[in-house]
């Protein structure tokens, strides 16, 4: 799994059936600091995260699916905790 | 899922079985701020509406191949929609 912020929203109006009433949300991937990796996702979410919260992210096809109870859904990344804090070394 | 613009098409009239009349894309992927990043890739349209400089939103590798209307297919990468549009939010 890895750390992000919500950092914006995607809008769609044409999309593949398996989107539909779903939040996708725009994540930009952090690392241990908290500091920004340069690189992002948009996940689908499943936890009600919200603008400027860090999350977690599971970017792993089979368990996304499992996630969302959509066996044939063409779906990786997906948003499935708020994180409260990390401590590292602690 | 990233986004990516879609820059031009490519036509195949020979191709794989399960790819027949599959419109396919030539995307480059976007970073976060809808700046080019990285090589351009042909997509599979798996919405079939997806036109030249659109903003799209597109999966790769298996997710690809399922996003498609009939799975398994032979593509590594897919569009499975369009963007209207990417909303900053605020903390």
């Amino acid at each position: 799994m890895k750390i992000g912020r919500i950092t914006g929203t995607v809008v769609s109006t044409i999309h593949l059936p398996i989107i539909t009433g779903r939040r996708m949300l725009l994540v930009d991937l952090m690392d241990l600091d908290g500091k920004e990796t340069g690189d992002y996702v948009i996940a689908i979410d499943t936890v009600d995260a919200g603008a400027g919260e860090t999350v977690l992210i599971l970017d792993e096809g089979t368990g996304a699916r499992q996630v969302l109870g959509e066996p044939e859904a063409p779906i990786r990344a997906v948003v499935v905790g708020i994180v409260d804090e990390v401590a590292v070394g602690a | 899922m990233h986004l990516a613009r879609v820059t031009g098409t490519v036509v195949a009239s020979t191709i794989t079985p399960g790819l027949e009349g599959t419109r396919l894309l030539i995307l480059q992927p976007l970073d976060r701020k809808l700046k080019p990043k990285g090589s351009a890739v042909v997509a599979a349209d798996a919405v079939a509406m997806a036109g030249p400089d659109e903003l799209v939103y597109y999966v790769a590798s298996r997710e690809a191949a399922v996003a498609m209307p009939e799975t398994f297919v032979p593509v590594d990468h897919a569009v499975i929609g369009i963007a209207d549009a990417v909303h900053e939010v605020e903390s």
